[in-house]
């Protein structure tokens, strides 16, 4: 059963690098897992923590967060100020047990259209060892699998 | 305590202040006291039990909004009181700061300044039961960590007494109000609270006093001072003491993290 699991990955990227960089990945002809959806953003910076919770609720196994290395932001700053965010952001979802290991953070440059390929590559084959985050969806999903138990609520004896 | 009615009392008698946020008695610990007058004053008290966080009231707009305003403030109160003036919420000429001394003196606190050297003088209260509590759930594995505030935080019910009771917690529209589109969902059910309370941590990240008036104010006793806590730790671990309680909106160009490849 779990050879079969294909997981689900959500890109968040930058559109001055990563998004860039995943175009040339493209235009290369470099073949990568086709698990990814990409969804681009003006800069790493624009990248609410909040995306990441909504793509778990909304059945995402994993999630990437990639945009421009230190010192190349189109912005001057927008990464630097992500990168803060996302060191506080890892730590408090781990405190919390939600599990750290789903989401890859990476710098990826408009250059990098081979690392585009590894990068979604090896995300996708830790994902497939980890399985589905049924964790968080269950818990997002909070009727589904909880009917039984529901029902009993619901009843009311006078 | 008769000392601090007095002073009050003149200062609204000469019209220094309008309103005093204070203490007064309550049944278990003492209650916020607000007074306005010679009377309400007669009512105050100030000792080591009152430790509630009342800096919440001074950007409340029903409260003190453009008043000037005295405050009996405690340890975690000064530390919520410049960090707001960092924030440009207060001023500074609006506003007496009382505090106490250790050993229990009454001491007048003129500005920032003196508010700052108070605090460096002073010994910071004891937060260990907070600090075991952490070490606690750090020492947990993943998944029971996961069971843990899963149970606790999917018996929230989105009351929002955490944000009421913090004084960081001021903005007029809170990201859980922002509905187009929904961005917090706002019925109580677990991911959505354990949402609720990551943007409400993340948003206080360098900001926070520590004073757990959230977990204080929580009518179902759920631990979220602890998520607090762990972030008051976790900023001082990787930005050490931020410049201005900044550190989500500043950055270091050499910040150093182990994650991102
Ligand atoms: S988040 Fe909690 S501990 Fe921190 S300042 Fe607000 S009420 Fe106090
Ligand atoms: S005070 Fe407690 S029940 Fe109310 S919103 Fe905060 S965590 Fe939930």
């Amino acid at each position: 059963m779990d050879n079969e699991f294909e997981p689900k990955l959500l890109a968040f990227v930058c559109n001055w690098c990563t998004y860039a960089g995943a175009d040339l990945t493209g235009t290369s002809r470099i073949k990568y897992a086709s698990n990814v959806k990409i969804v681009r953003f003006p800069c790493t910076g624009r990248i609410d923590f909040m995306l990441v919770l909504k793509a778990f609720a909304n059945g995402a196994d994993g999630v990437i967060v990639s945009g421009c290395h230190p010192n190349d932001c189109h912005y001057t700053s927008g990464n630097f100020h992500a990168r803060r965010r996302w060191m506080l952001f890892r730590e408090l979802l781990d405190f919390m047990g939600i599990d750290v290991r789903r989401i890859r953070f990476s710098w990826v440059s408009a250059a990098e259209g081979a690392k585009w390929a590894d990068v979604v590559n090896s995300t996708v084959a830790a994902i497939r060892e980890l399985g589905p985050y049924t964790d968080y969806q269950k818990a997002a999903s909070y009727l589904a699998g909880n009917e039984d138990v529901l029902l009993n609520e619901k009843e009311v004896t006078l | 305590m008769i000392e601090l009615q007095n002073r009050v009392k003149s200062l609204l008698a000469d019209k220094e202040i309008d309103l005093f946020i204070g203490y007064g008695q309550g049944t278990r610990l003492p209650r916020p006291l607000l007074a306005g007058t010679a009377e309400e004053a007669s009512g105050l008290v100030f000792d080591g039990a009152c430790t509630g966080n009342l800096a919440v009231y001074l950007t409340r707009k029903e409260v003190a909004g453009s008043k000037k305003v005295g405050i009996a403030a405690s340890y975690f109160a000064l530390r919520s009181i410049v960090q707001l003036l960092a924030e440009h919420q207060l001023r500074e000429e609006r506003l007496r700061v009382f505090a106490l001394a250790p050993g229990g003196t009454l001491k007048e606190l003129a500005g920032l300044a003196e508010v700052e050297r108070h605090l460096a003088e002073t010994p910071v209260p004891s937060l260990q039961v907070e600090d075991d509590w952490v070490k606690e759930i750090d020492a947990m594995p993943p998944k029971e960590r996961w069971g843990y505030w899963l149970g606790e935080l999917s018996k929230c019910f989105k009351c929002y007494a955490c944000r009421a009771a913090c004084p960081m917690c001021y903005c007029t529209k809170c990201i859980v109000e922002v509905n187009r589109p929904q961005w917090v969902q706002p019925w109580a059910a677990a991911a959505s609270n354990m949402e609720w309370q990551i943007n409400r941590v993340m948003h206080l990240a360098g900001r926070c006093s520590d004073c757990g008036a959230c977990g204080a104010a929580c009518p179902l006793g759920l631990p979220v001072h602890i998520l607090s806590h762990k972030m008051v730790e976790i900023v001082a671990q990787r930005f050490g003491t931020p410049e201005g309680g900044n550190a989500l909106s500043t950055f270091k160009p050499d910040d150093k993290e182990n994650f991102i490849g």
